[in-house]
């Protein structure tokens, strides 16, 4: 088994990777699935982006998202704030979802990510980094920054038909983080990041206990 | 042409490494990531299609039920999916309009239908139009995230408008039916397995 043969995760063809160029992608012959990609930049550009990214993560969720006045009366509203009311409104279930994908996920993403990346600064990372991939991996199309974002920009538009809405700093770090986070994603080479992670099986090893 | 699986091996899901199963019943983990390893997704199709048939029965409710109730000093009005897109059309902001026109009623309409059709020519091993069913489970996958666009939109509104007596606005009880429709198509999109599509082929005996 060479390294430079891979199965193809559309359709599990095993196939031989040619060399790539920098910037050059590779496609299965048989489904047309992504299955290797050789980005310009190396780990650095990626680790730059995350670190922005968990900036904008912060911002987005300690600064109003919009105002409001009407009637003389005023009323914004943070990230949290929207699945508090609607928790406080009576619908507990979509409240914890909406908090899920708006709040939780894109946390946890960019901050799994962010220890991957800095974990592989060193050309040995630990064998527990691998669970934070697999985690940032796995909650990808949870965080649903985009979506958000278009959502309310939308509720904008109803709302500005009755009162006056301002938009506030959060709406422009979940706008910053609509653009930064594909930019990371097609900067980051996974198989550049698993090259430099210490397999498990390494470590079961050096404990005694039996080889795969 | 030959496939992981037809040599005795196995792609890991999580960090794509090309590993020997321990047996085909029990695979074992991954000797560089640890996570479990599966030559497909477990019980793919059956997962697929209770998570895709219990979504096509919520999307009654959710179609039905109204998504917003608006409360002012002259009365209240309750407003459904369909409804708020009328009514984003009639106050002349048809892009907003056709949006999420597009991201509630299209995409969730489309993402069942044309899942269940890559469920069931799947499940009766269809050797057709591999390539397009493929790519109709990729686009599916890609784009199932989308519908979610009417949750958040009825979220911020019932966050903000809130200036009783003078107006209030209350999520419905299609809100959550909405969003269950969202999620279990998501989940039946992610438990499906694209390499079933191809198993029916000759050239992977």
């Amino acid at each position: 088994m060479r390294s430079n043969v891979v199965a193809c995760r559309g359709c599990d063809l095993l196939q031989r990777l040619p060399a790539l160029l920098p910037g050059g992608k590779a496609r299965c012959g048989r489904c047309n699935q992504l299955v290797a990609t050789h980005p310009v930049h190396g780990l650095d550009t990626p680790l730059a982006l995350a670190i922005a990214a968990a900036i904008l993560v912060v911002v987005a969720n300690v600064s109003p998202l919009m105002s409001l006045s009407a009637a003389g009366r005023t009323a914004s509203t943070t990230l949290a704030g929207g699945a508090i009311e609607m928790w406080l409104r009576g619908d507990e279930i979509t409240a914890l979802v909406v908090a899920f994908c708006a709040v939780v996920a894109p946390a946890l993403y960019v901050g799994a990510l962010l220890v991957v990346l800095l974990s592989v600064q060193r050309s040995r990372a630990p064998s527990w980094v691998a669970g934070f991939a697999a985690w940032a991996e796995r909650l990808r199309p949870w965080s649903m920054n985009d979506v958000l974002l278009l959502g309310i920009l939308v509720s904008l538009t109803k709302i500005a038909e009755l009162a006056d809405v301002v938009p506030g700093p959060g709406l422009f770090a979940v706008g910053g983080l609509v653009f930064l986070l594909p930019w990371l994603a097609s900067t980051l080479d996974p198989a550049a990041v698993w090259s430099r992670i210490r397999w498990v099986s390494e470590r079961d090893n050096a404990r005694g206990a039996p080889g795969p | 042409m030959s496939t992981a699986l037809s040599r005795g091996l196995v792609r890991c899901g999580t960090c794509a490494l090309l590993a020997r199963p321990v047996s085909a019943h029990a695979p074992g983990h991954c000797p560089r990531c640890g996570e479990a390893l599966a030559l497909r997704h477990p019980h793919a199709l059956q997962h697929t299609a209770a998570l895709l048939v219990a979504a096509a029965i919520l999307y009654v409710p959710a179609n039905l039920l109204p998504v917003l109730v608006t409360n002012t000093v002259t009365g209240s009005q309750a407003d459904t999916i369909l409804s708020g897109v009328i009514y984003l059309y009639a106050t002349g902001s048809w892009p907003l309009a056709l949006i999420v026109f597009v991201a509630s009623i299209v995409i969730p309409i489309g993402k069942i239908v044309a899942l269940g059709y890559v469920l069931a020519s799947t499940t009766r091993g269809s050797r057709l139009d591999e390539r397009q069913r493929t790519r109709m489970y990729r686009t599916v996958e890609f784009i199932g995230r989308w519908s979610m666009l009417d949750v958040f939109v009825d979220t911020f509104i019932v966050a903000l408008v809130q200036l009783s007596p003078l107006m209030s606005v209350q999520p419905g009880a299609g809100v959550v039916y909405f969003m269950a429709v969202v999620v279990l198509t998501m989940l039946a999109a992610h438990s499906f397995d694209s390499r079933l599509i191809w198993q029916g082929t000759s050239r992977d005996r």
